[in-house]
């Protein structure tokens, strides 16, 4: 049978599922959707919470981002999106760029051959420790902070909020959203965590304001 | 896929098929799983370690409670304007450059699944772990033609090298350990030396490098879907490893296969679920990854993008106003890991991809309760409650397993006979059909229609005579323990009530105990349970309960048998078909006052 087929067939099957014609109720909405704390706690909230998954943290300036970021990078080959502002990038550190020799973007074997990733972010949570990248200029494709094993990402401190209703409401859902709570982990076999499996095994941190 | 004509015209119910189905009726095999010694200590320290895990992390959030009934609305709402919500899905996935297909159950959905495959000239797919490919057995029927699945997950993937079924949810190795693990990684994975340790970290890096060359070569991915929104079409990935991230960014197509009920009305319920979920699942404030997507975008991602929406029973499911809200599931395991008689059976014991007391609801729904390889896992479970309480979604687990034993009851002795036929042809048609696809011969399966017919209610008896080993060996639940639960189900239609009340409607509130009481309940019923008859005398009145062929009635203690317990099973549905001939009092409340709340010991 045809998928015109398949598609009336099921919603017919649930149209008589339905017959009883079950009321939609109203949603209550009665969780915390607004913060009620100052924002220097949220930042040190969501700066726990970075470090309990295994994050490193760390708090800068923009006169101390590159200094930070030269010396998290050490001589890796580092893949930075076109968005990124120069002036976080180290003097004398070359980028690399999302494209390459025949004018596409990076391959993934390319990008597996790198050595680490610097995103900015969108908005991040601080009760649940979560990071969001909505792939923005400044955070690149969803690959770019994937495949490289070590990634650098920055914080700016206007873009913390407590709550993941907070959250969202910054959030854009036409582009793609990776949402990041520490570096990738593993429980699986018998319950013992460990950090890193297919995604980058090391997360830093960068809070700047 | 047989249907039952419901005396409309083309109005069908249709049961699901694929990994449904227990291949040994639950009772026996939770009694050969539980001789798996490694099985139940593995089993056993999982579901602790989580359960602890979770009620720290559900604990620290104050509005725990309102995540959940506005979860619980969400879902409600889901089901009862799906059609409208899949039809503006669909709208908004297309507009986007998807492309969605519908599959009515497995075998259509396997097909759909092979022709797009097929279409990219590859063999070779990489998959996330997924609940719905599990469910309708796409990776043998894909391999049947000739096509390999390789799991990407790393519990996902030690079950596939040990050719193993997996027994949780969420960590579905969990029956391995270290050991048993390095010993298959190096036989069963290219590229494994012999080098490799039992360091959970050493197996876990040897398959980050055995799969990152998957993940850069493979073209095609298969994935299932967390939530799927309707109003904008957007898809959700929750996972901790990466390879969904892989799965989902890197190859050039990738095929979603996601049920009917994983919709969501709005992208804002995502501020809901996203809570809900981690905490519930893995116990952790969020898990490491979730991916969200939208058709396709260009430059970032699948440059093609499927999914497949699947019935596969769930309309059957939605259409039972009294187990309909088993669909509002979201997978997260929390029911499993409170769960004694999953702690003590395993997840195999459950036969179908949905192991604990979730599978103990959906899985006999989603065939038919009349399928009859399902119909003792109603029984696969005390009532005790607590799945109800620490589900995010609050599914009365509970009031659904009760009237599914009715139901069962009821197709025993005839009364179900259209329903129970069709349930069975399905399953044989399944067969015929998934033979017939992969070459091999039909089994010559004792089951569905050859099925020893069973006294009633044979199922409860073998229940409780596997749980009287449990009890015997573990030692860790008395007796009484069981009888109670057993005996609150079978006053739950008296309550006019859902199934809290009753006897000791305190014993769980709905509110999370992260540590069963069984030791102080245990205590509380010495003291008490001599009166219990008294107190079933005062809860039931003067109701005559009609007596299940061989089964004896109640005996002055509940605690004096395991045979008892049967017979309490019998008189739950007993009393639940009288109840069902009676109008409801209106708000009368049983919840006895005398009953300490908690069941704890008074200080
Ligand atoms: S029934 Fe509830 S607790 Fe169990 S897996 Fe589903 S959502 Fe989780």
């Amino acid at each position: 049978m045809s998928q015109t087929d398949a598609k009336a067939t099921i919603l017919a099957r649930i149209g008589h599922a339905l017959r009883d014609e079950p009321a939609a109720p109203e949603v209550p909405r009665n969780y915390r959707r607004t913060s009620s704390l100052n924002h220097d706690d949220v930042v040190e909230m969501l700066e726990d919470r970075l470090t309990d998954y295994k994050a490193n943290v760390y708090r800068e300036t923009t006169e101390t981002l590159p200094g930070r970021l030269r010396e998290l990078l050490g001589d890796a080959s580092t893949v930075v999106p076109d968005g990124v502002p120069d002036t976080w990038l180290p003097e004398g550190i070359e980028p690399v760029r999302d494209v390459n020799d025949s004018g596409s973007v990076l391959s993934a074997r390319e990008l597996d051959a790198l050595g680490a990733v610097v995103t900015a972010s969108t908005v991040s949570c601080a009760e649940t420790g979560t990071i969001f990248l909505n792939s923005r200029p400044d955070e690149g494709r969803r690959a770019l902070s994937l495949v490289p094993d070590h990634h650098v990402c920055v914080v700016p401190l206007d873009t913390v909020v407590e709550l993941i209703p907070e959250a969202f409401e910054r959030i854009n859902h036409a582009d793609p959203i990776t949402m990041i709570s520490g570096p990738s982990a593993t429980s699986d076999i018998e319950l013992e965590r460990v950090e890193g499996v297919h995604g980058p095994r090391r997360l830093d941190v960068v809070l700047l304001g | 896929m047989s249907s039952v004509n419901l005396g409309m015209p083309g109005t069908r119910v249709a049961y699901g098929s694929g990994n449904l189905y227990e291949e040994t009726p639950f009772p026996e095999h939770a009694r050969s799983e539980l001789e798996n010694k490694q099985m139940r200590a593995n089993i056993g320290h999982a579901t602790h370690t989580i359960r602890t895990k979770r009620g720290r992390v559900v604990g620290e959030l104050p509005d725990w409670q309102d995540l959940r009934d506005a979860g619980s609305a969400i879902k409600k709402e889901v089901g009862a304007r799906l059609p409208e919500l899949l039809e503006q899905f669909e709208a908004n996935v297309t507009a986007r450059g998807g492309v969605v297909h519908w599959a009515r159950d497995a075998a259509e959905a396997n097909g759909i699944i092979t022709d797009l495959v097929r279409a990219k000239g590859v063999d070779e797919v990489i998959k996330v772990k997924s609940m719905a490919t599990q469910e309708i057995g796409m990776n043998e029927h894909l391999e049947a033609q000739g096509i390999t699945a390789h799991e990407t997950d790393l519990a996902e993937l030690i079950v596939q090298l040990a050719e193993d079924k997996p027994s949780h949810i969420l960590v579905p190795a969990i029956h391995k350990n270290r050991d048993e693990i390095r010993e298959i990684f190096s036989r069963r994975m290219p590229g494994a030396g012999a080098e490799l340790t039992n360091e959970p970290a050493v197996l876990a890096e040897a398959a980050r490098s055995y799969l990152r060359e998957k993940f850069l070569d493979t073209t095609v991915a298969i994935s299932g879907a967390n939530f799927g929104i309707a109003e904008t079409g957007t898809l959700t990935v929750v996972e901790s490893e990466g390879n969904g991230r892989m799965c989902l960014t890197l190859p050039k197509t990738l095929i979603t296969v996601m049920g009917i009920e994983k919709l969501l009305p709005r992208f804002a319920d995502l501020e809901v679920f996203t809570q809900l979920l981690p905490r519930s699942s893995t116990g952790e404030r969020m898990n490491p990854y979730t991916s969200m997507w939208t058709g396709v975008t260009e430059d970032d991602g699948p440059e093609e993008f499927h999914v497949i929406l699947l019935d596969n029973g769930r309309s059957a499911v939605l259409g039972d106003p009294d187990g309909r809200s088993a669909l509002h599931c979201i997978r997260c395991s929390a029911c499993l890991n409170v769960c004694p008689v999953y702690e003590h059976a395993g997840g195999h014991a459950y036969g179908s991809t949905y192991p604990g007391p979730i599978g103990a609801i959906l899985s006999p729904q989603l065939t038919g309760v009349a399928a009859e390889q399902n119909n003792s896992l109603p029984y696969a479970s005390s009532l005790c409650g607590r799945c109800y309480e620490v589900c995010p979604v609050k599914i009365d687990i509970p009031s659904i397993l009760v009237h599914l034993r009715d139901e069962d009851i009821r197709t025993k002795h005839g009364q179900r006979d259209d329903q129970a036929s069709a349930q069975r042809a399905t399953v044989l048609e399944a067969r015929a059909a998934e033979a017939e696809a992969s070459g091999a011969p039909v089994e010559p399966a004792e089951h569905p229609a050859d099925f020893k017919k069973k006294r009633v209610p044979s199922e409860m008896d073998l229940l409780m005579k596997a749980a009287g080993t449990v009890m015997s060996s573990g030692t860790r639940m008395g007796l009484a323990e069981r009888a109670l639960p057993v005996g609150r189900g079978a006053l739950k239609p008296f309550g006019g009530l859902k199934w809290l009340p009753g006897m000791v409607g305190g014993w769980t509130q709905e509110r999370d105990i992260p540590v069963p009481p069984s030791q102080s309940f245990r205590n509380w019923w010495q003291k008490n349970g001599a009166n219990a008859e008294q107190r079933v005398e005062r809860d039931l009145g003067q109701t005559h309960l009609p007596q299940a062929d061989g089964a004896p009635g109640p005996t002055p203690s509940l605690a004096a048998g395991i045979e008892e317990h049967a017979a309490w099973g019998a008189e739950a549905q007993a009393v639940y078909h009288l109840r069902a001939q009676r109008p409801d009092p209106e708000g009368q409340d049983t919840k006895s006052s005398e009953v300490n709340s908690t069941g704890e010991e008074p200080a």
